[in-house]
């Protein structure tokens, strides 16, 4: 019997798997960023279809719960994701100020 | 002496016409006024006395304020002045802030209103200027008197070194960082801010200044 939230767990992975392979296919991720993508989602499949598996992996590590190891992990890579994009949000900033003022000083020495 | 004056200017149409003008009676021919894409006439009034640098967007000062000194340092500037589009300096000072430099006494002269005169201040704004006082020599382990001085003076070779990577107002920071790390000699010179409506409603809130030294901690630990 397939709860609810397993469907639309299903939906939504299905949806956003989609969106990554199309992104792809467009170039605008890399194959290994699709790689990455698709094991995200993935094992959220995987979990929610098979969340036993979860308290095995808990033992493993020796968590309590087996849902405590997946939010544990889901925190810990959203932070890490959050950082980079942090550092790339920084970099492009630096990048746009240097062209504003490339176009600037251009203007002016013309 | 070649000096040159740069200005940073972000909406200051009301203002930056007189502040050009009594540049201009005092002698001061190489004036730069980087506009930080202002939505009022800023630029068109900028450009009738001075060479007017235009950013297309709003970057924040410290990004103006490279810009300019990067146009100086490319027209050959032996000092570089920065001051402030607001009317809250005196011109006379541009020469106080310029001497250590040209006599080869300093590399970098910072204005010090605490030093000097800072007419009409504000109660509030004296504590945040002292908390930055405090601030900044716990960062840096640099003792000023001021901390958040737009009046400033390089040599060319100074400017040069110095990296201003904060676009906005953090590049305060910058200055007191670059220093320590080029080991360049600073010279706190006493001058007159004056504090008038206008410059009141311009000027930094107190979250701000918060914000402010937020950003410079992490800056700090960052780098």
């Amino acid at each position: 019997m397939i709860s609810l939230i397993q469907l639309f767990a299903f939906a939504f992975v299905t949806f956003a798997a989609s969106r990554a392979v199309l992104r792809a296919k467009d170039k605008k991720i890399t194959v290994f960023e699709l790689f990455f993508w698709l094991c995200i989602w993935g094992g959220l499949i995987i979990v929610v279809f098979f969340p036993e598996l979860t308290s095995y992996l808990a033992d493993v590590v020796g968590i309590g719960r087996g849902i405590d190891v997946i939010i544990y992990t889901s925190i810990g890579l959203l932070f890490y994701m959050i950082f980079r994009l942090y550092v790339k949000f920084e970099e492009n900033e630096r990048e746009i100020t240097q062209l504003v003022r490339e176009i600037a000083i251009m203007k002016k020495k013309k | 002496m070649d000096i040159f004056v740069v200005i940073p200017a972000y909406n200051e149409e009301k203002k930056i016409g007189i502040v050009l003008k009594s540049l201009k009676n005092a002698g001061y021919e190489n004036i730069v006024v980087v506009d930080d894409g202002s939505k009022d006439r800023t630029f068109e009034i900028a450009k009738e006395n001075s060479y007017a640098l235009m950013h297309v967007l709003n970057r924040g000062q410290g990004a103006a304020i490279k810009t300019g000194i990067d146009f100086a340092l490319s027209k050959n500037a032996k000092v570089i002045v920065t001051f402030d589009a607001d009317g809250q300096f005196l011109v006379e000072d541009i020469k106080k802030m310029a001497e250590p430099i040209i006599k080869k006494m300093a590399d970098i002269t910072l204005g010090s209103r605490f030093l000097g005169k800072a007419i009409n201040i504000p109660y509030s704004k004296k504590i945040v200027l002292k908390l930055g006082v405090i601030f900044v020599f716990l960062l840096y382990g640099i003792k000023i008197t001021d901390s958040q001085c737009g009046l400033r003076a390089f040599s060319s070779d100074a400017a040069k070194k110095i990296k201003v990577t904060s676009d906005r107002m953090e590049h305060a920071a910058d200055f007191f960082s670059e220093i320590m790390r080029n080991k360049l000699i600073y010279l706190e010179v006493p001058i007159t801010v004056l504090y008038d409506k206008y410059s009141l409603k311009k000027g930094q809130s107190w979250a701000r200044s918060i914000d402010l030294g937020i950003n410079m901690i992490l800056k700090k630990l960052m780098r």
